[in-house]
């Protein structure tokens, strides 16, 4: 392949279609017409309390509340979330809060994994919403992006296996380094320090070195390994793609000069450039001890960045083709543990929590199920995450019942039927 | 360590010829064989030369230390031991060379690693050993592998032990899976020891098999997470059952069947264990098995060299399980210590082990190999579930004992994610991420920008270009370079823009990226 040929191929795209093994799965093309065409999910790592968010429950008194116990109206009629997301409340408009999420487990693995895979543990480990959309909406499709189509801002999950079975092709390509800082070091792609005629000095040595691959000039490892070196060498687009700079001062302030703002400038960037599936891996919402200080300190960060990622992609006229999934594994325990060691903290909470969902054909402003006077239980229409992931497969143009190519050439589903004995409380319809 | 990089500066400058070379200036390929022929070496001729196949010449010294170091303890020569290696006259030298490292304490490391890998090791998601479960399992793995504990007792301990996860170590096997039920044990057990996946067998069959594993009870203590192993005591009834190989067998109440599996399982003549064991050694060594893939022995899928599966069966039996045993009749073959670079270019010369076939190396090993040659350390850490995992920096990663606790870089290359114990989880494919990573990262770059040990070879080579790159290539690639590589590097260190620092610290760049270095070969 020649240079040119390999930068229109983007950084990643030649090298994926060589790892031909005979046993690559395909998977069907989807359908032209759907609304969605990307994923921002906010992935709230560690379980946000859904009282301090999006299912405020100012009657319920401090025991449960703490300092956080008012709410506040939104720029739509009769839905109000907490008061300490006063920019959200100006975007409820454009999203639809589910607050009636549900599946009962409290540990932090399990509960991942079911919220983002729609199963739960059995035999086999599935892959992650991420990996699904890799998978029908990426390389096997003709994808031709720059940078490969699930990327993770800034660090992998790391807790399980994001591709699940389908393997290290569809895991996703996680950037290192950290937006807010300057430059962004994305891991392979901006190197520190090394000027570019140097690079390419450097480059012929290792070639004019490499006395192995010349001794074996018919040999397929190695042949994947230079189509690999190829593509990664296509950096130019990438690295101006990961340049925030160019958003200039004004829009890099609007986010947030803060690693989740500046994140979500980072993936609206993508989304743009057309990745399909970008994950934000927003740490530090398991907040077992101090979790009001740590609140006060994260709630702004997560107004500014996620509403202006709102108002921003509905200027660009991206919203209708962008789905933004904001959650966690769980929620937090709506009562607060006053008492030593936690001394107002807030505990796993699997049974109730909330989620939210805009653009990509969700409708904004709705208000799906409810919890209780205290949000302690789902009150009505429970929502599991198999529905809400099957809904938005459905926006996507993926058949969620349809069949998941594997390597391992196993009879899958995209998701669990009826009968698998994986709770649903049906599709989102009042949603799309 | 100042003292042994001195130590190889004087005698790396000392040298007049390149050691370790074939004819012409080859590095990696021997006119002439250094070992006699092996019973292993004549089953495999046979098969390539009933097809035509001509196999690949005999490897150079130089490429036999780098490959058996790698593939036998998971760790890069150093400079000191590939010299000495070279400078070696005595014609056992490689046989003597494999005794030591089959002896060496990273070679319980590294197989541990392996062992690990095929059991599933892991604290957390889906397999949920929890941490000082893993502690202790992976503890009693490396000192079974590092005692040498013969195999068929290593097997029956996995299989037929009792007790509690934290003091019987071995019962983890029973819950190192993805459920508890007994045909998700029989599974586990089939795909551990015989090489089976029982996916593919009959629902009557499998059921019988499961049947063995029908009594195994769990029960929890008052010890956080510690968690008893032990034959159900409600079980008052015999029970009949079928063995894998069709033979019925009486088990009466109060016996546990799981005993009375191990026992069948190991008895010589078993038509799985001892076939299952050395096919895997086998592909662990020559990167592919004799039933490949290593674990889906099936009817359908048959040996390419029956003979010599046969053989080394046998040889396991005849050496009462010692493993140590198949890996030093493999490693001592020719078969083994030839050339990667084929003769021939029918695709069965690779098949039918006709050439070393090359491969990517395992993750943590290349890691290690990194931090190794730029004195360099990585930490790993896991915050979640408690207690809290630190494991200290200058630990190696191939003694990373739990899957759980990783790296970006260690899932860029393919550490498999101990989900299912398949050989195949483990992904030795280049992926552009990481030739990115390798090429351009800033990852790899602080390590060799940030190398004191580097630094000290520029400095103490002087203005002396061809030291620099001796010496870079003896820690690198385990090898001196020929005139030609000599040269090429001469010219780049006398462009004139950049500083000699520099352009070691290319050389070094260029070397670590060469598919001779990310390659074993």
């Amino acid at each position: 392949m020649t240079r040119r040929a390999a930068l229109r191929r983007g950084v990643f795209g030649a090298a994926a279609l060589a790892l031909l093994d005979g046993k690559r799965p395909v998977a069907a093309a989807a359908p032209a017409d759907t609304r969605a065409k990307s994923v921002i999910q906010i992935w709230m790592w560690g379980g946000p309390s859904h009282l301090d968010t999006f299912d405020p429950k100012p009657d319920a008194g401090s025991d449960y509340c703490g300092p956080l116990g008012e709410s506040l109206a939104t720029n739509v009629d009769g839905i109000q979330i907490n008061a300490a997301l006063p920019r959200l409340a100006q975007q409820a408009d454009k999203y639809a809060i589910i607050r009636s999420m549900t599946h009962g487990v409290n540990a932090h693995e399990t509960a991942s994994y079911i919220v983002q895979t729609g199963r739960h543990p059995d035999r086999l480990v599935y892959p992650c919403a991420g990996a699904v959309v890799a998978l029908f909406k990426g390389y096997d499709q003709g994808y031709a992006g720059i940078v490969p189509p699930y990327v993770v801002l800034t660090e992998p999950q790391g807790r399980f296996s994001e591709a699940g079975l389908l393997g290290q092709r569809y895991k996703p390509f996680a950037t290192g380094g950290n937006p807010s800082r300057e430059p962004f070091v994305v891991e392979g792609i901006v190197a520190e320090g090394i000027p570019d005629e140097r690079q390419l000095a450097r480059r012929d040595l290792l070639h004019a070195l490499d006395s192995l691959g010349r001794a074996m000039p018919g040999n397929e490892q190695f042949a994947r390994l230079d189509a690999c070196e190829e593509n990664a060498y296509g950096l130019g687009e990438a690295r101006r793609l990961f340049d925030l700079n160019v958003e200039g001062d004004e829009m890099r302030d609007r986010y947030g000069r803060n690693t989740f703002g500046q994140s979500c400038l980072m993936a609206r960037r993508l989304v743009e450039a057309g990745v399909p599936y970008v994950t934000i891996n927003y740490k530090g919402w398991d907040t077992h001890k101090q979790h009001f200080e740590i609140m006060k300190r994260k709630l702004p960060e997560l107004d500014q960045g996620m509403a202006t990622l709102l108002q921003d992609l509905a200027d660009r006229g991206l919203l209708d083709s962008t789905i933004v999934w904001w959650g966690g594994e769980f929620g937090r325990s709506p009562k607060v543990e006053w008492g030593a060691p936690w001394n107002g903290g807030r505990q796993h909470y699997g049974k109730c929590f909330c989620s939210v969902v805009a653009g990509g054909g969700f409708q904004g402003g709705r208000v799906l199920g409810a919890s209780d006077a205290r949000g302690e239980e789902v009150a009505e229409r429970p929502v599991y995450p198999l529905d809400l992931i099957g809904t938005m497969y459905e926006l996507l143009g993926i058949d969620p019942d349809g069949p998941l190519p594997n390597p391992r050439g196993l009879e899958l589903r995209v998701l669990p039927e009826p009968g698998d004995g994986v709770p649903s409380g049906g599709r989102l319809s009042e949603l799309i | 360590m100042k003292k042994a990089i001195l130590a190889v500066t004087v005698a790396a400058a000392a040298l007049s010829a390149y050691a370790g070379e074939g004819p012409g200036g080859d590095p990696f390929r021997s006119a002439e064989s250094a070992v006699p022929g092996t019973r292993i070496d004549e089953l495999v001729l046979a098969e390539l030369t009933a097809r035509g196949i001509e196999a690949a010449q005999p490897s150079t010294d130089a490429v036999f230390v780098r490959r058996v170091y790698l593939d036998v303890i998971g760790t890069l020569p150093r400079a000191d031991e590939v010299r000495d290696f070279l400078e070696d006259t005595h014609p056992d030298k490689r046989a003597a060379l494999i005794d030591r490292l089959l002896e060496r304490e990273e070679f319980a490391d590294y197989w541990s690693l392996k062992w690990c890998d095929v059991l599933r090791v892991k604290a957390e998601f889906p397999i949920n050993l929890w941490p000082n479960a893993v502690q202790a399992y992976a503890k009693w793995l490396h000192d079974a592998i590092r005692a040498n504990m013969p195999y068929d007792e290593f097997a029956r301990a996995l299989l037929a032990s009792s007790g509690s996860n934290f003091r019987v170590p071995p019962v983890n096997f029973y819950r190192a899976m993805q459920g508890r039920d007994p045909s998700t044990i029989a599974a586990a057990a089939a795909l551990t020891f015989m090489g089976v996946r029982l996916d593919g067998w009959p629902e009557g069959r499998r059921a019988e098999l499961a049947a063995f594993f029908s009594r195994v009870a769990y029960k929890p203590t008052a010890e956080w997470k510690e968690e008893i192993v032990l034959l159900d005591p409600s079980a008052m009834t015999p029970l009949d059952a079928v063995f894998p190989d069709g033979q019925p067998v009486h088990i009466e109440a109060g016996e546990d069947p799981r005993e009375v599996f191990a026992e069948w399982l190991t008895a010589p003549g078993n038509p799985y264990f001892a076939r299952n064991i050395v096919n895997r050694v086998w592909a662990w060594l020559m990167g592919r098995g004799i039933v490949h893939e290593p674990d889906d022995i099936r009817p359908d899928n048959p040996p390419v060299n029956p003979a010599l599966l046969a053989y080394l069966e046998e040889e396991l039996v005849r050496a009462d399980y010692d493993l140590r045993q198949v890996y030093r009749l493999i490693l001592n073959s020719r078969t083994y210590q030839q050339s990667s670079i084929p003769r021939s270019d029918s695709a069965e010369a690779e098949t039918l082990f006709g050439q070393y076939p090359v491969r990517q190396l395992d993750a943590e090993v290349l890691i290690d190999a990194l931090c190794g040659l730029f004195n360099s350390r990585e930490s790993y850490l896991s915050m979640i579930p408690e207690p809290f995992t630190y494991i200290p920096d200058y630990q190696r990663t191939i003694l990373l004992a739990d899957g759980s606790i990783t790296s970006p870089f260690l899932e860029l290359f393919g550490r498999p994610s101990r989900d299912t114990g398949l050989a195949s989880e483990r992904n030795l494919q280049p992926t552009d991420g990481q030739r990115l990573h390798m090429l351009n990262s800033t990852h790899i770059q602080k390590k060799i920008e940030g190398s004191w040990r580097l630094r000290q070879l520029v400095e103490t080579s002087k203005g002396d270009t061809e030291r620099v790159a001796r010496l870079l290539y003896l820690h690198i690639l385990s090898r001196y370079p020929t005139a030609e590589e000599t040269a090429v590097v001469k010219q780049y260190f006398e462009r004139g823009d950049v500083t000699r620092a520099e352009a070691a610290a290319d050389l070094a760049w260029a070397l670590i990226n060469t598919k001779e270095f990310l390659y074993r070969h």
